[in-house]
């Protein structure tokens, strides 16, 4: 066999185009869900409500200390024919609900550490005044300290969009249709297995667009500063 | 509900040897890429940090399971032996991965450590006349080590958690193992059971780790009279993105 | 109008305030001096309730702070108390402590708004005197971080203002300020204690300014009242040698 084959190399990006509207899709979903999710919980944390905090806590330690990739089978394998089996809903459909969900919890167990940091740099000062204003506590978070906080928490926010991004492939285990899944699969099958240059190309997929976002996010952080 | 635990079990426990070569393997080689890198990003040379900063971003760039698939493919075509008959040697393209892709991160934890280190200690080695070899080696780094491990502990739990992609290019570590049951129909109902075990195996691991990793920020800052920086403030920032 | 009973406040092993008994009646402008870590914030701090006292009881308007009347005995205050409570006093801090994203107008109306529950029109029309008054009318829409100290500080006493309190707080009003700011801060401060029946409680060092416009001084030392006099008497006739000495430090030093 031949080892580097040019023409492999220039056929494959049909093939990366198709599965890399799937990888951008299921990135973005995903980081919705890590957003908000994120949100929550750093904010129920903040609350410091007994149990429940020491719950949350133990249950984003172990999310974030055990690999993505068997939570995803963990979900798909397990929760997915027991909440979403009898329900009507497609399997693409589930394929989707699953991954986004996997990726996005995933994430959440970080950016909620982000947004705790960002409330944390909140002065102080900040909290004691709307206490002498009698500000009621939802309208403290929502109007003082939130529109405080989110700005200096982008830049983190969006390296680990960057980061999920290119974590998302390994959904291809449970049929998501994303890039490595056209090029082992699709490819492979078409002209008979997939060399390294097809899997190059696919690097360079990811390469060409994270590396201009992390710019990015760099000179965002230059901007609101790094929490 | 329990019956077929103790099949579970060994099934797992069969994949541990190859999990923890990949993950020690990986860290291994991670710190030497990543010590290695680090120094290279804050050479004056522009020839030494070109390459090194082509590697840096080449790896952080491109995803984890692409560069395992392109090594695994690359590699045994280069050496012309087909991958999946030869466990061992796909557990040496992990190991090499693994430490690739985790020591392109580890070189801008170590250069962004070093670069923090006070200018004044930059200055007073130059005032003692040290060369710069003496200077990385005796001042900075020594300095440095304490505010890059918190960063490390996170690389390494990374580390950890890639090691299941191993799976996917044949290696017979934890996960393959376990998940080798599901395609046996009794085994069906405790699916739930056998990945939550294989789950819990690898936080041991990481717990084990930042166990480790606390114990040396300990020594670290106690010798060099820093204080040791959170390993959750690292996490704010991006983490290892 | 306020009372101390017997107050104690302890952080740990650390007690800032030891068996504290003191009143102020409405309208009296009350200036708090000593040294720092006199427990002098403290007190203020206490009122506001943004500490809780370790022991003892002060009554705002003859009402407990800490705790309320339930069927005829003494509960731990709920936040709800505690809010309407807060509706009385109003407070200046050191820093500022303006809202950064919010703009003058905004940081002024928020409180009436949200707490006191007046309609925006209401509370605008009210805020924009206030910041006439200030001397800030033009600067409505300035977010704080573009405003001097002296300004800055001027909008966090028309936000105090705007919440219509009957006492109000000030913890070391002009100390973050340039010098050549303080003069006209204390000027404000000073012409709206004469123009209304406000309860003042105010910390400082600017003891001029004690001077000037306080009913009544109150000198404090590790946690204790050590003189309570009327300003005449008490920058001029101190009864402890502990006064002498501070107000001779500090004017030195002034």
């Amino acid at each position: 066999m031949e080892i580097w084959r040019w023409d492999r190399f220039f056929e494959v990006w049909p093939y990366i185009g198709e599965g890399l509207v799937t990888t951008i899709t299921y990135t973005l979903l995903g980081s919705v869900v890590a957003y908000v999710l994120g949100l929550i919980f750093a904010v129920v944390r903040q609350l410091r409500i007994p149990v429940v905090d020491q719950i949350l806590w133990g249950f984003i330690e172990f999310v974030r200390s055990t690999p993505l990739l068997v939570q995803v089978f963990f979900l798909f394998h397990v929760l997915r024919p027991e909440l979403l089996s009898g329900t009507g809903v497609d399997l693409s459909t589930q394929r989707l609900i699953v991954g986004t969900a996997a990726v996005g919890i995933h994430y959440a167990c970080y950016t909620s550490e982000v947004y705790r940091a960002g409330i944390e740099a909140v002065p102080r000062g900040q909290w004691e005044a709307a206490t002498a204003l009698s500000i009621p506590g939802m309208r403290v978070w929502t109007g003082i300290i939130l529109p405080q906080a989110v700005p200096r928490v982008l830049p983190a926010l969006g390296n680990y969009t960057i980061a999920m991004f290119k974590e998302v492939p390994l959904l291809f285990t449970i049929g998501v249709l994303d890039i490595v899944f056209y090029v082992k699969t699709v490819f492979a099958s078409d002209v008979g297995g997939a060399g390294p240059e097809a899997w190059f190309a696919a690097g360079l997929t990811f390469l060409a667009l994270s590396y201009p976002c992390s710019l990015l996010v760099r000179r965002l952080e230059r901007r609101v500063g790094t929490v | 509900m329990f019956d077929n635990f103790d099949i579970y079990l060994d099934r797992i426990l069969l994949g541990l040897p190859a999990t923890l070569w990949a993950v020690f393997g990986g860290i291994g080689l991670t710190i030497v890429l990543s010590f290695a890198a680090g120094i290279g990003l804050l050479s004056p040379r522009r020839w030494v940090r070109i390459p090194v900063r082509v590697y840096v971003e080449g790896f952080r760039g491109s995803s984890e399971i692409v560069q395992l698939f392109f090594f695994a493919v690359a590699l045994s075509i280069f050496l012309g032996i087909p991958l999946a008959a030869t466990p061992l040697n796909a557990l040496m393209i992990g190991i090499m991965v693994l430490g690739l892709n985790h020591g392109s991160y580890g070189a801008e934890i170590v250069r962004g450590a070093v670069q923090s280190v006070p200018r004044a200690q930059h200055e007073g080695a130059v005032a003692l006349n040290f060369s710069p070899a003496q200077r990385m080696w005796r001042v900075l780094l020594p300095q440095a080590v304490v505010e890059m491990l918190p960063s490390l502990n996170n690389l390494f739990i990374q580390l950890v958690k890639g090691s299941a992609l191993l799976s996917l290019i044949a290696v017979p570590e934890m996960t393959k193992k376990a998940d080798e049951l599901r395609a046996i129909p009794a085994f069906a109902q405790d699916l739930w059971m056998i990945y939550l075990t294989l789950l819990v195996f690898y936080f041991v691991i990481s717990v084990g780790i930042t166990w480790i990793m606390r114990l040396l920020e300990t020594l670290a800052a106690a010798r060099v009279g820093r204080p040791i920086p959170s390993r959750e403030k690292a996490l704010a920032r991006g983490g290892a993105a | 109008m306020i009372r101390f009973d017997n107050v104690v406040k302890r952080f740990g092993d650390l007690t800032v305030l030891e068996d504290l008994n003191f009143s102020v009646t409405p309208g009296e402008f009350v200036c708090l001096i000593g040294p720092s870590g006199s427990g002098k914030t403290t007190i203020l701090r206490l009122l506001m309730t943004l500490e809780k006292v370790t022991e003892g009881t002060i009554y705002v308007e003859g009402r407990p702070l800490s705790h309320m009347d339930r069927n005829g005995s003494l509960t731990p205050a709920d936040e709800k108390y505690l809010r309407e409570a807060r509706k009385t006093i109003g407070m200046v801090f050191q820093q500022f402590n303006l809202f950064p994203n919010m703009n003058v107008l905004r940081n002024v109306t928020e409180g009436p708004i949200r707490s006191l529950g007046k309609s925006r029109d209401e509370a605008e029309q009210k805020a924009k005197e206030l910041l006439e008054l200030v001397g800030l009318s033009d600067k409505l829409t300035a977010k704080p971080g573009q405003l001097s100290g002296g300004q800055q500080q001027r909008v966090a006493i028309a936000r105090a203002l705007a919440m219509e309190p009957r006492g109000m707080l000030l913890d070391e009003v002009t100390s973050a300020l340039d010098p050549e700011l303080v003069t006209g801060v204390l000027h404000l401060l000073k012409d709206i204690a004469d123009s209304t029946d406000i309860t003042f409680l105010c910390v400082t060092h600017e003891m001029q300014f004690a001077r000037d416009v306080s009913d009544r001084v109150m000198m404090f030392d590790s946690g204790r009242v050590l003189e309570d006099a009327a300003p005449e008497k008490l920058f001029t006739d101190p009864d402890h040698e502990r006064t002498r000495g501070f107000l001779h430090a500090v004017l030195d030093r002034a």
